[in-house]
């Protein structure tokens, strides 16, 4: 093979012996404004973090009178992670169909193909189950391996390699090998693309011990959420939006992380919580404007860690609202929100009002046509009635 | 005949054990001895390496013991399954200790082997201790993989041993995996990734292969075809048992899987082509006596006569027997005297093993999630504390 492989071999060598990563002095992101209090790790100390979800750097004067960061679509954003980690650990490779020379079906891994070379920027087969099997067998070893599903449908055919390999490798050999692998890729609804392009794999993969999953809402966590998911020892699935890609948002310039199991509060509020993930953000935003000039004052939090769930901050809303509405794109059965209805019963029953409302895709295969298309997923109009009808 | 029996236990008390190679030929332990193999290679797109190997006695008398006692190990396994010991599945590789035992000779503990559920020896080969072992198939807490894993689960790091995987064909991408990961870092080792000729069958194979093929990865595919897939016969799953030649455009070498001699060759042969050509698959053409797993009696599907056939015939432990035999390299009674202490070994590897604890009831969550950037992940839920980073 003719092509340049962008690794030098003592750098890789080096570093995939020595696979202890020095901590990062870099800022992380809490989503809210509350004082921790830490019951476990006593070496940590209580304190107040910031109120809003940027950087906290030290405050430069002469900065201060320009905006700070730079404007980035949400798939930019994406790629500025991925580059940012490829840079910063050379054990940090890309496997997936049409991500090198392509430069990625959604353009996600655009120009890294150029910078770092054919071998750490793969271009597969069509062949899902062997690559990311490959992925797995390579983090054994310590590579840092990013899988991308050109949809996140296809990786249905490489569900024994998620579920048994990627998620209980860790496991059943006792702790002796961690599977650092990413799985990314765009699910969900989109635009009329039809039954088998349109899957909301986050339901089937909910069970599978041993894997965290998150949901990138926002060009702003989703740089945050890649370079977490990629730093992480643990396999993490990150669940990305085909219709999220061109969202457009100002992002620090400053280097940032965000946690893997934190959700975002969006909007604070009292009367009720509305829980959701991913491009229902935006239909539940645009239900509470309406719900605002109606007079309500919902609180929206974007629960983004869809395994494990974020029951810290979902509870404390809840000890304040007493009611609780879930709108999410999975469908009724087996959803996200049928598994968190179940954990918020479970744990904060006493807490509630009334019983929780999930606002969930319908059962069925999503139709081709728009009209049918678009009473498949949740309505911002429905979402308003359904506030009204719970805070009645 | 007593008093034979009386100077070889003489004999054996003053011989300490591993001193084999010391009697009688102190300065041609390492000397070599050249044997030809049982059966030439055959080659599928490549010319076949020579049917003379290069070995010494040290090497034949290592053999010998390393199967015997791979042989004695899963005869007790056998014991403790019916003993209710041992519970689930466990998988027998009896009959096939050639092919590990060939395959360690040629290679070192930086190459990587990755196989399927079969995996006891292989893990003994690669470092695995006979207590780790008891102890995993008991469930214990000093097993390899803390008792969590079982027979299908064994692994060694450090050993360069990559499992130990219970569904069929899915370590083969791993393996490619590894091979990738082998390239990247450019170490200059080779990946064996093992499967039978039941897998042999699976597609995500033949994916995994164009993708080694495709950037030359230093995979080695190893078909230990022991002729049935459970219980269906290579001929009546496959519409090719020409499973070396699977390959197309891959390179591919059939062998005696019986014969160490012949596996070490062929192993040796594969690793230098991998290197520099990428990847080629080997046939390994073994048998093993008992049945698919402890649940199956192993003669619904062949006659008692081929298995009892097979043992006389090709019995790998057998041929190097003869082989030491030929050469004068030990008696008769010595080898005698090694089987008994590996016996003896594995006793007391089992009886330890016993002794072992069961696992502490908060390993059911440990490992289910590695520790990483700080965070904690606290199973299930999390409800307490908010992460914290550095």
């Amino acid at each position: 093979m003719a092509a340049s492989f962008g690794v030098s071999s003592a750098a890789a060598a080096n570093a995939v012996k020595s696979p202890a990563l020095s901590p990062p002095s870099l800022p992380v992101i809490r989503s809210e404004a509350r004082p921790i209090s830490c019951r476990v790790n006593k070496s940590r100390k209580a304190g107040k973090i910031t109120t809003k979800a940027v950087a906290a750097q030290a405050e430069n004067p002469a900065s201060a009178a320009s905006k700070p960061g730079h404007e980035v679509l949400l798939f930019e954003a994406l790629r500025e992670g991925l580059e940012e980690e490829m840079e910063r650990d050379p054990r940090v490779c890309i496997f997936g169909e049409d991500v090198g020379h392509y430069g990625g079906s959604y353009k996600v891994s655009k120009g890294l193909a150029d910078k770092y070379g054919d071998l750490r920027v793969l271009d597969t087969p069509i062949a899902e189950n062997s690559f990311t099997g490959m992925a797995v067998g390579a983090a054994m070893t310590g590579l840092r391996p990013v899988v991308e599903g050109m949809n996140m449908g296809f990786l249905l055919l490489a569900f024994n390699q998620i579920s048994d390999n990627c998620g209980m490798l860790h496991y059943t050999s006792g702790g002796q090998f961690t599977i650092p692998t990413v799985i990314r890729g765009p699910g969900g609804v989109g635009r009329q693309l039809g039954a088998e392009h349109s899957q909301r794999l986050e339901s089937y993969f909910q069970s599978i011990p041993g894997i965290q999953m998150v949901a990138c809402s926002t060009p702003y966590n989703a740089k945050g959420l890649m370079k977490a998911a990629i730093r992480s020892e643990n396999p993490v699935v990150l669940f990305e939006h085909v219709l999220l890609y061109n969202l457009k948002e100002r992002i620090p310039d400053e280097e940032y992380v965000v946690s893997l199991e934190e959700a975002e509060m969006v909007r604070p509020g009292e009367h009720v919580t509305i829980l959701t993930y991913s491009r229902m953000r935006y239909h539940v935003m645009q239900a509470a404007k309406t719900l605002v000039n109606k007079g309500y004052d919902p609180e929206v939090i974007d629960i983004r860690s869809l395994k494990p769930f974020d029951l810290y901050t979902i509870g404390n809303s809840i000890k304040k609202t007493h009611k609780v509405l879930i709108v999410e794109e999975c469908m009724r059965t087996g959803g996200i929100g049928a598994s968190l209805t179940a954990a918020i019963n479970e744990n904060f029953n006493d807490y509630l009002d009334a019983p929780i409302v999930c606002l969930s895709s319908q059962d069925v295969p999503t139709p081709y046509a728009g009209t049918l298309e678009e009473w498949t997923v949740v309505q911002p109009g429905q979402i308003v009635t359904a506030v009204e009808q719970l805070c009645r | 005949m007593a008093q034979l029996i009386r100077r070889a236990a003489a004999l054996n008390k003053s011989l300490p054990a591993a001193s084999f190679a010391a009697r009688g030929l102190a300065t041609a332990s390492t000397s070599s001895i050249t044997v030809e193999t049982s059966l030439p290679f055959t080659g599928h797109n490549i010319d076949p390496p020579s049917r003379s190997v290069e070995t010494s006695p040290q090497e034949l008398l290592t053999f010998f013991r390393d199967m015997a006692l791979m042989r004695r190990m899963e005869i007790a396994a056998d014991s403790l399954y019916k003993a209710k010991l041992i519970r689930g599945f466990c998988h027998l590789y009896d009959g096939q200790e050639a092919v590990c035992v060939g395959m360690e000779a040629a290679i070192n503990r930086k190459d990587c082997i990755i196989t399927a559920y079969r995996d006891h020896c292989i893990f003994l080969g690669r470092g695995g201790t006979l207590l780790e072992a008891f102890a995993e198939l008991m469930g214990r807490k000093d097993g390899c993989s803390k008792g969590k894993g079982g027979s299908m689960h064994f692994y060694k790091k450090e050993g360069g041993f990559y499992g130990g995987h219970g569904i069929v064909g899915a370590q083969v991408p791993l393996g490619c995996g590894l091979a990738f990961a082998q390239k990247y870092s450019k170490d200059e080792s080779v990946t064996f990734a093992m499967y039978g000729d039941g897998a042999a069958n699976q597609g995500q194979l033949f994916e995994a292969l164009n993708m080694a093929a495709l950037w030359d990865l230093p995979a080695i595919l190893v078909c230990e075809n022991n002729h049935y897939g459970m219980g269906t016969a290579e001929w009546r799953a496959a519409k090719s048992p020409a499973y070396y030649k699977r390959g197309d455009y891959v390179p591919g070498l059939k062998v005696d899987g019986m014969d160490a001699l012949a596996v070490k060759q062929a192993c040796k042969f594969a690793k230098e082509h991998a290197l520099k050509n990428g990847p080629i698959i080997l046939e390994m053409d073994t048998y093993r006596y008992h049945g698919h797993s402890m649940s199956d009696p192993g003669s619904t599907y062949r006659t008692r006569d081929e298995i009892s056939g097979v043992r006389q015939e090709r019995d790998p432990i057998e041929r190097i027997r003869k082989l030491v035999l030929a050469h004068d390299l030990a008696t008769e009674k010595e080898l005698k005297d090694t089987e008994k202490e590996v016996r003896k070994e594995v006793d007391e590897a089992i009886a330890q093993a016993k002794e072992s604890p069961m696992p502490d009831p908060s390993e059911l969550f440990s490992n289910v999630y590695a520790k990483g950037l700080g965070t904690e992940s606290f199973g299930a839920d999390r409800k307490e504390v908010r992460t914290v980073l550095p």
